[in-house]
């Protein structure tokens, strides 16, 4: 079946007789056989998928007297719960009822969008953007992590930070069952 | 057949020249997806692995591995023989305490599988293990490459944040505020 003619060409019209050619037809069935099986084995040992790598830049801690004022109006402060759920609010601490939110498209991203674009209408033209504290509780997975960092990078936050959670919005995590 | 056999020989090629073969991780950590692009780089990284609560560490070069080895031998006070040095710098990924590392590097290949690694020690103190792995090998890259190595951390999707926190809070310890973490690309839209 598979072979490659290489004995001569075209017909000997009349001429003089030669001394016969032996046939050169190669079998190449066992050599495709054989790249094929090669194809196989290195198909299944490539990684064709990498792994991508996320940044993450955490605060300096090593100076503890450098502590930044953030505004409260601005700042808005996202609690990592377990079972994927989460929960938001602005300002301070107690102050406002947080929001029990999801991950993804429908969830986090939704507020995150609405609550940059508020404190951008509402403040100067220096000061508008708004700083995230991603407070991830002991309940929450890396997963949850990425997926927030990844929330980050898809609305286009820069400024923020992951910071230790309080005990009393970890209370209001217990309260609102997701820890 | 002859168009066919080229195509073959194409591809075979193509994967030849492609192929780096897959690591065998014990962590056995799967990655969460992300939409970032950035891939891992390939050299003067330091991975930390966490999978099922235990700690995996591993560099990509040879000879910061053989130092950070030495290193960490003088530190613990375990010898080891050029013997073991070699098959060290060979182990691309190990989640071992140094009191088992010896016996881990004796054991011959084809019984690796059956040896439980029961991963790195590590806590929030200032002199844990995974601290001084990560520490040394940074003391080996300085002093061989005179290049800093990039950290990153790849965990499994499930790990629970006091882990990573573990790992965080070991490398802020050194004044690394900056590492990576290791996610793969998303395939399919969340829900």
């Amino acid at each position: 079946m598979a072979e490659l003619d290489t004995s001569g060409g075209g017909k000997h019209k009349g001429g003089k007789i030669r001394s016969k050619k032996a046939s050169t037809r190669v079998d190449l069935t066992a050599m495709v056989d054989l790249a094929f099986l090669l194809i196989t084995f290195f198909m299944y040992t490539t990684t064709l998928n990498k792994p991508k790598a996320m940044d993450l830049a955490m605060p300096d801690n090593s100076q503890p007297k450098s502590n930044i004022v953030i505004a409260a109006s601005r700042s808005m402060t996202i609690l990592l719960g377990s079972h994927n759920k989460l929960e938001w609010y602005m300002g301070e601490a107690g102050k406002s009822a947080p929001t029990v939110d999801g991950y993804g498209k429908d969830g986090i991203r939704k507020a995150l969008i609405e609550n940059a674009k508020h404190v951008a209408d509402t403040h100067n033209a220096d000061e508008k953007l708004m700083e995230v504290l991603i407070k991830p509780s002991d309940k929450s997975t890396y997963q949850n992590l990425v997926a927030i960092l990844d929330e980050m990078s898809i609305t286009g936050i820069h400024i923020y930070a992951i910071v230790k959670i309080l005990p009393i919005e970890r209370d209001d995590l217990i309260k609102n069952k997701i820890y | 057949m002859t168009a066919m056999c080229d195509v073959a020989f194409l591809l075979l090629t193509f994967f030849i020249l492609t192929a780096k073969p897959k690591v065998d991780d014990p962590s056995h950590a799967e990655v969460p997806p992300s939409s970032n692009m950035t891939p891992v780089a390939d050299q003067n990284m330091m991975t930390v692995s966490v999978g099922r609560d235990k700690f995996f560490y591993s560099v990509t070069e040879q000879d910061v591995r053989a130092g950070a080895l030495k290193a960490m031998g003088d530190k613990y006070g375990v010898k080891f023989t050029p013997e073991e040095s070699k098959r060290f710098e060979l182990t691309q990924v190990f989640g071992v305490p140094m009191k088992n590392l010896k016996s881990f590097l004796d054991t011959p290949p084809d019984d690796l599988k059956n040896f439980t690694q029961a991963g790195i020690p590590a806590d929030t103190t200032n002199n844990n293990e995974l601290f001084n792995w990560i520490y040394t090998s940074r003391q080996a890259e300085k002093g061989l490459h005179n290049k800093d190595l990039q950290m990153s951390i790849k965990a499994d999707s499930r790990e629970v944040y006091p882990q990573i926190n573990i790992v965080i809070s070991c490398l802020e310890k050194q004044k690394l505020f900056k590492f990576d973490l290791i996610t793969t690309l998303k395939t399919a839209p969340k829900k």
